[in-house]
């Protein structure tokens, strides 16, 4: 079995191969060539003030938001024993979708309508898994959990549907419908520092936790039967997984496909050890996001919305990640 | 005595123009889609399919207009307004991809008829055609394009029967867009100035070149650096890019993003920015670049072109307040006129 150093080489060259594609193209005529220059703060022209305060902060910015959802998506599928799990499966991008239509709607200023994302996010979490402590008792609790968050999203879509009806069409609804696609074209150095906190938190107890995670991946009643306080160790683990979601969902807006795609392809390349899969998942999202963002503002003259280009290239990838599963599965 | 013997002839003129099958009650008009509908004889109310039309309809014939399309009018918009303005009911709206009025709602109002102005494209005939089917109401669709302003009323004038009216307002349309077609063709001698148009707190939404938006930009004779790939209006794009492009002109729409951009380490550099050709495009009572589309684009065409060619304030202040007091029925006060300029003419000259 040499999956783990293999693995980790291929997830470490994309990423370094996709930070110097990202760095050095993009509108303003800034290369390879240049980065030393500006690097070392000799450049201190319109370049380095386009680089410092631009192209860094995005690329750490995509960065961020890709490692992040596939960290949260790998513990989210391995938690919930299932594939098809991704960190929006208990309302937490509706509920930060919802806080950032309705800080459109209302008009407030960026910080605001990012504050509000974060904080719906957090609080559609926080509803769901009371509604589920709740009606605990009898049944699977993860099967409650997972109702409890289809139910509550749905409710939160009926919300944003209504808020889009109420939108001004010509100024509003263009505005909330480009954040549910999700983007970075705006985003500025003081809106990375905000998120890189509570998002690198989250991934911090993420990976902290990725060993005793594994145990949940046997089942409930395995791992009670080995002295594990499920109840707990999930609750923490979602509050971890959330808060890294919510904060880079705040940033970037609705991007899906992430956390549910590059766990796979994570999976694919070292296995489905936690150990292993949710560091390797969040390097290889901060790889694969960062590659998307790059496709995204260079592709067509102006910037292509990050959530039709992760579908329109995650679709591809997952067909074949399942196709290729299926058949190892018949040999 | 005269007059009275003039109605026999009138109306056996009136009998041989109109056709055999014609209700006599009725009159046919074609509207800009070519559709033929028969129109009572004395409209009284009209129902406005979405905000374009409620701002054409307002201009002509304010007593005719059943209500405003969305929401009501907030405080600052009806400061510019006829008071009437402010007694309109609130209506939903009609035709496009949100369709909020209710069909007994709309017959509720007892309208005469219901009236589009904006695009006339394949979908908005068959919605028309299926509001009319489903109401029996006469929908009248009328063309949005920028250039046939002076037909439309003209054409609108025939139908809610205020030809005289429509007449001032489509000669005085056709002074704006004659004016502004003499600017942008002395602007494209010198070599046009190009423009980037900008709306949200930051400037990531682009107005495009060839699109409905940004339409008055490249009337009044600049060149529009956004270009997009397909059709659609709008776009995002980054400082980065905003930078690359490096317009003369900066225009924004939203106050937020004056403040952003001359602290925003990017956007400040841009050429526009630091010679003070940066200005924020008003929005009372409705936009003067694009939104809604209708005839409140007339006001930005008078601005544009004032604007490229660099001219005082004053040149401004008595065209505006003329135009808003025969498009809204309220003269503005000179003060109003100057709080909508302040920040819509340039800071500093370069």
């Amino acid at each position: 079995m040499k999956a783990g150093p293999a693995a980790w080489a291929i997830a470490a060259l994309g990423c370094l191969g996709a930070i110097l594609a990202a760095l050095s193209v993009g509108r303003y005529p800034i290369g390879l060539a240049d980065l030393p220059s500006i690097l070392s703060g000799t450049d201190d022209g319109p370049a380095a003030v386009v680089f410092w305060n631009v192209r860094l902060p995005r690329v750490l910015s995509a960065m961020l938001v890709g490692g992040a959802l596939a960290g949260a998506g790998a513990a989210f599928q391995g938690m919930f024993r299932n594939p098809l799990a991704s960190p929006d499966l208990l309302g937490v991008s509706a509920g930060a979708a919802l806080g950032a239509v309705l800080g459109i709607f209302l008009g407030l200023p960026v910080a605001a309508i990012q504050g509000l994302a974060f904080a719906g996010g957090l609080a559609a979490v926080a509803a769901v898994a009371a509604v589920a402590a709740s009606i605990r008792g009898q049944g699977d609790p993860i099967l409650i959990l997972v109702l409890a968050g289809i139910a509550l999203g749905a409710l939160i879509g009926a919300a944003i549907s209504l808020l889009k009806i109420l939108a001004d069409p010509y100024n509003q609804l263009p505005a909330i419908t480009f954040w549910l696609l999700g983007s970075l074209s705006g985003v500025t150095r003081g809106d990375l520092l905000a998120a890189t906190a509570p998002a690198c938190a989250g991934l911090a107890v993420l990976i902290l936790l990725r060993w005793r995670l594994n145990l949940l991946t046997l089942g409930e009643d395995e791992a009670r039967a080995l002295g594990v306080n499920t109840g707990a160790l999930r609750a923490l683990a979602i509050a971890a997984a959330t808060l890294a979601t919510a904060s880079v969902t705040a940033l970037a807006g609705a991007v899906g496909w992430i956390g549910l795609v590059v766990p796979h392809a994570a999976r694919l390349l070292g296995g489905p050890e936690l150990g292993r899969l949710i560091p390797l998942s969040v390097v290889l999202g901060a790889a694969f996001m960062l590659g998307i963002d790059t496709v995204a503002r260079n592709l067509g003259r102006t910037e292509l919305p990050l959530g039709i280009l992760t579908a329109v290239m995650g679709t591809p990838l997952f067909l074949w990640l399942l196709a290729r599963a299926h058949r190892s599965d018949e040999r | 005595m005269a007059c009275l013997a003039r109605r026999p002839l009138l109306a056996a003129l009136a009998a041989l123009a109109a056709p055999a099958r014609a209700q006599p009650a009725g009159r046919e008009v074609r509207d800009a889609a070519g559709r033929v509908t028969v129109l009572p004889a004395r409209v009284t109310r009209v129902f406005p399919a979405g905000p374009p039309a409620s701002i054409l309809i307002w201009s002509l014939a304010p007593d005719l207009l059943a209500g405003w399309p969305g929401r009501g009018l907030r405080p600052a918009e009806l400061a510019f307004m006829a008071p009437e303005a402010a007694t309109l009911p609130t209506l939903g709206r009609l035709t496009g991809r949100d369709n909020t009025a209710n069909m007994e709602a709309v017959l509720a109002q007892r309208p005469d008829l219901v009236l589009d102005y904006g695009s006339i494209a394949a979908t908005y005939v068959s919605l028309a055609d299926r509001v009319r089917a489903q109401t029996g109401l006469p929908v009248l669709l009328l063309d949005g394009t920028l250039r046939n302003i002076p037909q439309t009323y003209r054409l609108l004038g025939e139908i809610l029967d205020r030809p005289q009216a429509a007449d001032e307002l489509a000669r005085l349309a056709g002074t704006i867009l004659a004016s502004a077609e003499d600017s942008a063709a002395s602007l494209r001698a010198k070599g046009r100035p190009s423009v980037l148009y900008v709306r949200g707190p930051r400037g990531t939404e682009a107005g495009l070149a060839g699109s409905i938006t940004a339409e008055i930009m490249e009337f009044a004779g600049a060149e529009n650096v956004a270009r997009g790939d397909g059709g659609s209006s709008m776009a995002q794009i980054s400082a980065e890019q905003a930078l690359t492009w490096d317009p003369d002109w900066l225009i924004g729409i939203d106050p937020a993003f004056a403040a952003f951009a001359m602290q925003d380490p990017v956007w400040r550099l841009l050429r526009a920015v630091r010679e003070g050709r940066f200005v924020i495009a008003p929005t009372l009572p409705y936009g003067w670049v694009d939104f809604p589309p209708s005839v409140n684009r007339l006001i930005g065409l008078v601005w544009l072109p004032s604007l490229f060619r660099q001219e005082k304030t004053e040149a401004l202040v008595g065209p505006l307040t003329e135009l808003y007091a025969r498009l809204f029925h309220r003269r503005p006060e000179p003060a109003q006129i100057a709080e909508l300029l302040r920040a819509a003419l340039p800071t500093r000259q370069g």
